[in-house]
């Protein structure tokens, strides 16, 4: 992104090659005490995904240690991870890649 | 020991515990409340109370004691700056509402007819909790379980170590805990699941 510039009046509008703010994802790690079922209800109940959706993310947590279960901007993954915490998931944010 | 069940008629997870049962959910739940306002840092409460509405800041760096560590675990893993201020934002709330989640324990049980000091055999308390209730207790039973699992050093695919300690054995004791507490929380979540 790039500060305005005030005098060059020929650029052109940029809507149709907006970028969008680099996203951010929450990442739920694997722990050795959280049920596998807890964890599906919890991806449910706060994501409000399908629960095809639930338990493949829990699998992903469980199988590979991690797994990203939501993105969007910033402040929306701080969220996320609060949410997590409340739920006793153990939750971190980062910028995509 | 039957677990919590979902009656779908009344639209309650209901549950029975023996007196010993119930004292001993007590007794978990209330040293987590215990836990959870007794760590020093905690954010300094001023005197004044138009200050203290004012007084937005919490603690900024991970809690010393390993449970209240993995109860808050630090957010951003490679920003120690994002990390405090997350942390300084949410971790007050964060405590206020697991150590409130751990006292509607107490307080359901007390209400369901769990004198202050257990007694009597023979006791039986039912406890009958509405979905949101109910909901309350599964995520307060997360913490406990995080609590002890922290506390004995529990990892992944250990349970043959634990399951073989002597019943005898402190650490054997607390193990079963756990996974009876556990064994709870498994039925909570389907009683759930099935009261959606």
């Amino acid at each position: 992104m790039s500060a305005p510039s005030p005098v060059e009046l020929d650029e052109p509008v940029a809507d149709d090659v907006a970028i969008p703010a680099t996203p951010w994802i929450t990442i739920v790690w694997n722990d050795p005490v959280n049920l596998m079922s807890y964890v599906t209800y919890v991806f449910q109940k706060y994501f409000g995904y399908e629960k095809k959706k639930a338990e493949k993310l829990m699998m992903e947590v469980h199988n590979d240690g991690r797994s990203a279960v939501s993105s969007g901007t910033r402040e929306e993954m701080e969220r996320d991870v609060q949410a997590m915490h409340e739920y006793g998931l153990w939750a971190t944010l980062e910028r995509q890649e | 020991m039957s677990g919590f069940s979902y009656h779908r008629r009344g639209r309650q997870v209901i549950a029975t515990f023996s007196g010993f049962e119930a004292d001993l959910l007590r007794s978990l739940a209330s040293q987590l409340v215990e836990l959870l306002h007794n760590e020093a840092a905690l954010p300094q409460t001023s005197v004044d109370p138009l200050e203290a509405m004012f007084d937005f800041s919490g603690p900024t760096t991970e809690p010393d004691d390993p449970v209240l560590a993995r109860l808050f675990p630090t957010a951003y893993r490679d920003d120690e700056e994002a990390a405090g201020e997350f942390r300084r934002f949410t971790e007050s709330a964060l405590r206020d509402g697991k150590a409130k989640a751990a006292s509607t324990i107490i307080d359901t049980l007390e209400e369901a007819g769990l004198p202050p000091e257990l007694a009597e055999d023979g006791l039986v308390i039912d406890v009958e909790l509405d979905p949101a209730t109910a909901e309350t207790w599964m995520r307060s039973f997360t913490d406990i379980r995080l609590a002890l699992a922290t506390r004995l050093g529990i990892e992944d695919d250990d349970e043959g170590y634990w399951e073989a300690l002597s019943e005898d054995d402190p650490h054997g004791q607390v193990y079963r805990i756990y996974q009876w507490v556990g064994y709870l929380q498994e039925t909570l979540v389907e009683s759930l699941s099935r009261a959606a």
